[in-house]
């Protein structure tokens, strides 16, 4: 029953991430999604010495809004101090971070939180957890109910802003014509990653979150023509590495995360080498041909 | 303060060698860091970071020790083949550089973690320690450990100053550095294989997880003092350096800190100052500047239509009170009475009871915008072959830009023109 947990809890946060993450890819923000789980961290810690439990729904809110926080700076740097958009984030995540650390080394004592959970969580402990009702009856781990909670707000979130989400990250240009703001979405998108990065946390840690943010979706990336096959390939991949990613952690006695992510890198380098129409062992002719229909890989798709 | 005291007289040898340790690794990053700045590479520094976790892992599992030789060999292969791995990723596939980044970074970083707990996990009481390359412990680094570090941060540096000049030809201009014959292939290899080298160092003093901000964060402060790349580049080494002795002494005073992040916090701080507060450059100074544009070219064209009113109504010492101004020409009420307020300051215009009034100094300057402006109109209709009725926003913004030599220039082209082009007079 606790593999049932860890694997369920483990898919339910790698689906959230994963479609999140096709967006993220689409619109080359991929790095921009590494800078936010980092940069949350001071959030979670200022959040929890607030609060002085690490589950409440007002630190979900509060790291979502640096998240957001974390966006804007590093348009600032790059928009006011006119710094190159790839030193704006580098500076940006590595300082937010080094700030959480220090918080968390500073008051050891107080914040259930050490440097190594913030690396790579500890999802081993989600069935540990649980969610017991006032009339005592057990109820499963908390961290599913989380994951459950924070995949059904993506799914809510993506489903209404499908429309403006996609016509922002492939023509922002015609977006911003028809009066779809371009800048609002992104900082909409920029608060669902942040969310779904506090709340996976405790799971998967600080950095583990990025492979789930990046690999999944790019897999599926090199095998789709369309954002929706895309988004149903993550799916399938997110549940897939989990539960593979476990059973490797368990044979070999490691870190469960850092297991999913290993999976999931090789899963990610058998497409790359094997997929069609995309292996590199494919003829160098068709590859000369992928890159010149690609502008309109996504254009056919029905929007509606 | 006692600490400190202690600390800087250098009387415990251990301060010492932490010290001059400390200073080399976050130096020669800075250094070398400098460069991937500047050919925009910045991120690639964070992939190499935590790609190398692995290889120590690895050679720690293969070696059973932690002799810095194999880690820093280690170390190096697995930094070189993300970095490879994210070359190939974005030249054969549709992917593009960033995702490539993002991917090879948590790839190997996942990697790294499953072994590093596996090996912990396996009760090896050699393995202590391994986790200080997370987040760095630069008062670790002495004997045998900061003699190999130290060499081979000396090493960086000096190759650095070795090939300064081309390696700054392939950071701004590649194409040119191979037209006159450089081995541009060797010399990015070369950049590659220091930055790698200097990623294997720096991890020490700062850990795998903030090392890619000793390699940004310097160059990119630096970059805010000057426009000179060796100039740039020994800042960013200060800058560095400064970081790395505080973490230094962070690591010597609190020794359950991670030293790391408190270097890492210190260059942040030194960056940000710089990108609010550096001259000419920085956000504070371009802020002033662009308001002091914006003032300038306020006034002048309230000069200009104060002549156009004098114009119109043949009477150019007309006195005139703000809400004239505001309903005849549209102006903005404060951004107006801080530029009458300016303008009488400077002498263009005088002000009795709420009235304003040009000078003959106003009168002359407001005179000269209203010529350029007209003059540009009809040098656009006449050579561009523009419409006249397409002419008059570009006017509007050159008339502030055009220098008293361009003035004289176009009046000779255009042989002194009587009329624009909507048959204005042009004023002389």
């Amino acid at each position: 029953m606790d593999a049932f947990y860890i694997i369920l809890t483990a898919s339910l946060f790698s689906i959230s991430c994963g479609l999140l993450g096709s967006f993220l890819i689409l619109r080359k923000m991929a790095m921009v999604g590494d800078a936010i789980s980092h940069a949350v961290l001071p959030g979670i810690v200022i959040a929890f010495l607030m609060t002085g439990t690490r589950d409440s729904f007002d630190m979900i809110v509060g790291a979502a809004m640096l998240g957001v926080f974390t966006t804007f700076l590093i348009e600032f740097f790059h928009k006011r101090a006119r710094l190159q958009t790839d030193a704006a984030i580098g500076v940006t995540f590595t300082w937010l971070f080094a700030l959480g650390i220090i918080l968390i080394s500073l008051y050891a004592g107080q914040v259930d939180l050490d440097q190594e959970c913030v690396l790579y969580g500890e999802i081993a402990y989600v069935p540990l957890d649980l969610w017991i009702t006032q009339t005592g009856l057990i109820m499963g781990p908390k961290a599913i109910y989380v994951a459950l909670f924070i995949l059904l707000v993506n799914i809510g979130f993506l489903m209404i802003g499908y429309r403006n989400l996609y016509m922002t990250t492939f023509d922002p240009a015609f977006a911003a014509s028809i009066g779809i703001s371009v800048s609002l979405w992104n900082y909409l998108l920029m608060g669902a990653v942040s969310m779904t990065t506090v709340a996976a946390f405790d799971s998967v840690g600080a950095i583990l979150v990025v492979a789930l943010f990046v690999v999944p979706p790019a897999t599926a990336y090199l095998l789709s023509h369309q954002l929706k096959t895309m988004m149903w390939l993550t799916v399938g991949f997110s549940i897939f590495i989990s539960i593979v990613g476990y059973y490797l952690a368990v044979a070999i006695d490691g870190s469960i995360a850092g297991a999913i992510v290993t999976i999931a890198g090789i899963l990610f380098a058998v497409v790359f080498l094997f997929a069609p129409g995309q292996g590199i062992f494919r003829s160098k002719t068709k590859q000369t041909q992928d890159a010149t229909i690609e502008p309109n890989l996504f254009e056919r798709e029905n929007l509606t | 303060m006692e600490v400190l005291i202690e600390f800087f007289s250098f009387q415990d040898p251990n301060v010492v060698s932490v010290v001059v340790g400390a200073i080399l690794l976050t130096a020669s990053s800075a250094v070398v860091g400098t460069f991937t700045f500047l050919k925009k590479k910045a991120l690639v520094g964070d992939a190499v970071a935590h790609a190398v976790l692995p290889g120590i892992c690895l050679a720690f599992l293969l070696s059973g020790n932690k002799n810095p030789f194999f880690l820093i060999v280690g170390a190096f292969i697995t930094g070189w083949i993300s970095l490879v791995l994210v070359d190939t990723i974005t030249a054969r596939s549709k992917l593009k550089e960033d995702t490539a980044i993002a991917l090879i970074l948590s790839v190997f970083f996942g990697l790294g973690i499953l072994m590093l707990t596996y090996i912990q996990h396996t009760g090896n009481a050699a393995q202590t320690g391994l986790q200080s390359f997370l987040f760095g412990k630069a008062a670790a680094l002495v004997g045998q450990d900061l003699w190999v570090f130290g060499i081979v941060a000396v090493i960086l540096i000096v190759t650095v100053v070795l090939f300064f000049k081309e390696l700054t030809l392939i950071a701004f201009d590649e194409h040119f550095a191979h037209a006159i014959g450089l081995p541009v292939r060797g010399l990015n290899l070369l950049l590659t294989s220091l930055t790698v080298m200097a990623v294997v160092t720096g991890i020490q003093a700062v850990g795998v997880v903030l090392m890619a901000a000793m390699l940004i964060t310097p160059a990119a402060a630096a970059r805010f003092w000057t426009d000179d790349v060796r100039l740039m580049t020994f800042l960013a080494a200060l800058m560095g350096a400064f970081s790395g002795l505080s973490g230094a002494f962070v690591s010597y005073t609190a020794p359950t800190m991670p030293t790391g992040p408190w270097i890492v916090m210190i260059i942040s701080m030194i960056a940000i100052f710089s990108f609010f507060f550096a001259p000419a450059r920085g956000i504070i100074s371009n802020t002033v500047r662009q308001r002091n544009q914006q003032a300038q070219i306020m006034q002048e064209n309230l000069l200009k239509e104060l002549y156009r009113l004098g114009e119109k109504e043949e009477n150019h010492f007309q006195e005139r009170s703000v809400q004239e101004l505001i309903e005849k020409r549209h102006f903005p009420k404060r951004p107006l009475k801080a530029a009458l307020r300016q303008l009488k300051r400077r002498g263009y215009l005088t002000h009795h009871h709420g009235l304003w009034q040009l000078t003959q100094n106003g009168k002359a300057k407001g005179r000269r915008v209203v010529k350029l402006h007209r003059l540009w109109e009809l040098y656009l209709s006449k050579y561009m072959k523009i419409e006249p009725d397409h002419v008059h926003e570009d006017a509007e913004t050159i008339e502030h830009v055009i220098t008293p030599e361009l003035e004289a220039q176009l009046e000779a082209l255009l042989d002194y023109p009587e009329v624009d082009p909507h048959d204005s007079k042009i004023p002389y």
